[in-house]
């Protein structure tokens, strides 16, 4: 397979105290693939995406370590060039945040912190990322209401639209779809199949379906530690760690 | 539930409503009282007039030299407030984030500086003014003011803004925002009815007290004029008249009183509607 691997972790660990969440970990992210990390809930999956675009810092009771690099960057060193270095990766969350400002505005806010101030050319483009996150044809009449008006669906949208607005090369994506009704979740996961064409996608999700669905590769977390990844027809077909089978077999959650 | 729960809820039940409406009572005799003796004494010509035969022993005249001084000297000292404490709250909740011992101790210290009577303020800016050889006037009474309200003024932002969601803020940074943008964008606009209460809440402890202008804004029968001159205040002129001998000129404390009770609803009024309008765009998590 001629994959190229965008993001490289290697030995990073990560301690909250004395506890560590997350233990030795390592894995390559291939470019313009989806890849999706799955594992139960409390296993580290959320601290691992906030490792990837530095949101640990938010967080000093985190002791990160470790590489994780990205085009022979490695990140965790990486000092002035944080805010920049965010705007690598549009992240999603596992709820929605909107700005609390009106819908067209959090789409001009992100294009403004890269740079594009041009009106006309802002309006362009608040139309093409709505328009990327499937969300334009809902809300073209109501860009200038407060986003805070929209469904938890269409928020998650406008999101996405917002994170793809900063013009990144990486999508994270927590749990993107957990509070969403099955057909905004839907909505979601075709995008992700479009976007997948000219983003690397990090997708982490506990439903196994989803995975299944929408996978290039797959990594399995367990408790801190990474216990199995590859293709998706490797893990899901031919799980070699019993850990896994178990998991896939759905035996715990 | 058993009988024994059931009477026991009974009771506290009855309590709260009791303590509820005593203190509704107690609020609706002080502003009936007020407004009963206040409508009595206020006339055209206090709201217009400065006082005449002087603040003590006049019945003539008006009040006009306080509620001007009042306004004056509030605004002003709201103001400063605001333009140093908007900075500090947004400097404890945004740039200190990774110092949370840090912050926890300047929290502590404000509350405790909060606690402190506003006539320890007063007598700290008089101290001050001897220092400088100033006299008592306008400017002294805004900043005595000012550091009496400041602890109220960050202390009640920063109660706000601690509440702007840690996933809110990890949206803004994710988009390669630094903490300034995070600050002036996300966390105001985030907290723009409470930042708007905040002020609204200095204001009102400001205008109303006396002990922190008694020795530094002075007291005059004149208008405001100049930053560098002493100015009247209503608290002050309240004082005064409620101390005279003359039941007529005790009677005017009540139209001052009355005076000082509409600005501080008229305030409110208008920063509730302007709080309403900002209030749309906040997220509700
Ligand atoms: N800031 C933190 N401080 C202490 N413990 C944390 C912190 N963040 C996460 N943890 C702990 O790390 C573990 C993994 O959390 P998380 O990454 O959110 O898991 P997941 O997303 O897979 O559910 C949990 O046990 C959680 O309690
Ligand atoms: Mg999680």
């Amino acid at each position: 397979m001629d994959q190229t691997t965008k993001i490289e972790i290697r030995d990073l660990n990560v301690f909250a105290g004395k506890t560590q969440i997350l233990k030795n970990i390592n894995i390559d992210i291939p470019k313009n693939k989806i890849t999706v990390i799955l594992g139960p809930s409390g296993c580290g999956k959320t601290t691992l995406l906030k490792c990837l675009n530095r949101l640990t810092d938010l967080y000093p009771e985190l002791k990160v370590s470790g590489q994780i690099m990205i085009e022979d960057n490695n990140i965790l060193e990486a000092r002035e060039d944080i805010y920049k270095l965010r705007q690598q990766m549009g992240l999603l969350s596992q709820r929605p945040y909107p700005l609390p400002m009106t819908i067209y505005n959090n789409i001009a806010f992100a294009l403004k912190l890269r740079g594009i101030r041009n009106r006309r050319e802002t309006h362009k483009l608040v139309m093409h990322y709505l328009q990327q996150a499937n969300l334009w044809d809902e809300i073209r009449t109501r860009l200038r209401e407060p986003a805070s008006r929209l469904s938890i669906g269409q928020q998650q949208r406008l999101c996405l639209a917002r994170g793809l607005a900063v013009n990144p090369e990486i999508i994270l994506a927590d749990e993107p779809t957990s509070a969403l009704d099955p057909i905004s979740s839907q909505f979601i996961e075709e995008t992700f199949g479009r976007l997948k064409n000219d983003y690397t996608i990090v997708l982490v999700t506990h439903i196994l379906r989803q995975a299944k669905r929408i996978a290039d590769n797959v990594v399995f977390m367990y408790l801190g530690e990474v216990i199995e990844q590859g293709s998706v027809e490797e893990v899901f077909g031919n799980p070699k760690m019993e850990k896994t089978k178990l998991y896939l077999g759905g035996t715990f959650n | 539930m058993t009988r024994a729960q059931k009477i026991e809820e009974r009771f506290f039940k009855l309590l709260m409503i009791l303590a509820t409406y005593f203190i509704l009572a107690i609020l609706a005799v002080i502003i009936y009282s007020i407004f009963e003796k206040g409508i009595k004494s206020i006339s055209w010509e206090m709201l217009t007039q400065v006082p005449q035969g002087g603040y003590y022993y006049g019945k003539g005249g008006g009040i006009l030299n306080a509620i001007l001084g009042s306004l004056a000297l509030a605004f002003g000292a709201t103001a400063l407030a605001f333009i140093i404490g908007l900075p500090v709250a947004l400097y404890l909740n945004v740039f200190l984030i990774r110092h949370k011992k840090v912050i926890s101790i300047i929290r502590f210290l404000l509350d405790l500086v909060w606690g402190i009577p506003s006539i320890v303020y007063g007598a700290f800016g008089f101290s001050l003014m001897i220092f400088f050889g100033l006299q008592t006037s306008l400017l002294a009474g805004i900043l005595t003011v000012t550091l009496f309200i400041l602890p109220i003024m960050i202390r009640s932002m920063d109660e706000i803004l601690c509440t702007v969601p840690i996933g809110l803020q990890e949206a803004a940074y994710s988009l390669g925002s630094n903490k300034s943008e995070i600050a002036f964008k996300i966390f105001t606009r985030q907290s723009v009815s409470g930042i708007i209460t905040a002020v609204l809440l200095s204001f009102g402890r400001g205008i109303g007290d006396a002990a922190a202008v008694l020795f530094t804004a002075g007291y005059t029968d004149h208008l405001p004029n100049g930053l560098l001159e002493p100015v009247a205040t209503l608290p002050l002129s309240i004082f005064f008249q409620l101390s005279s001998p003359v039941p007529e000129v005790q009677n005017r404390a009540y139209a001052s009183a009355l005076v000082l009770t509409l600005i501080i609803l008229i305030v409110s009024l208008f920063s509730r509607g302007l709080g309403k309008r900002y209030h749309k765009t906040k997220i509700n998590f």
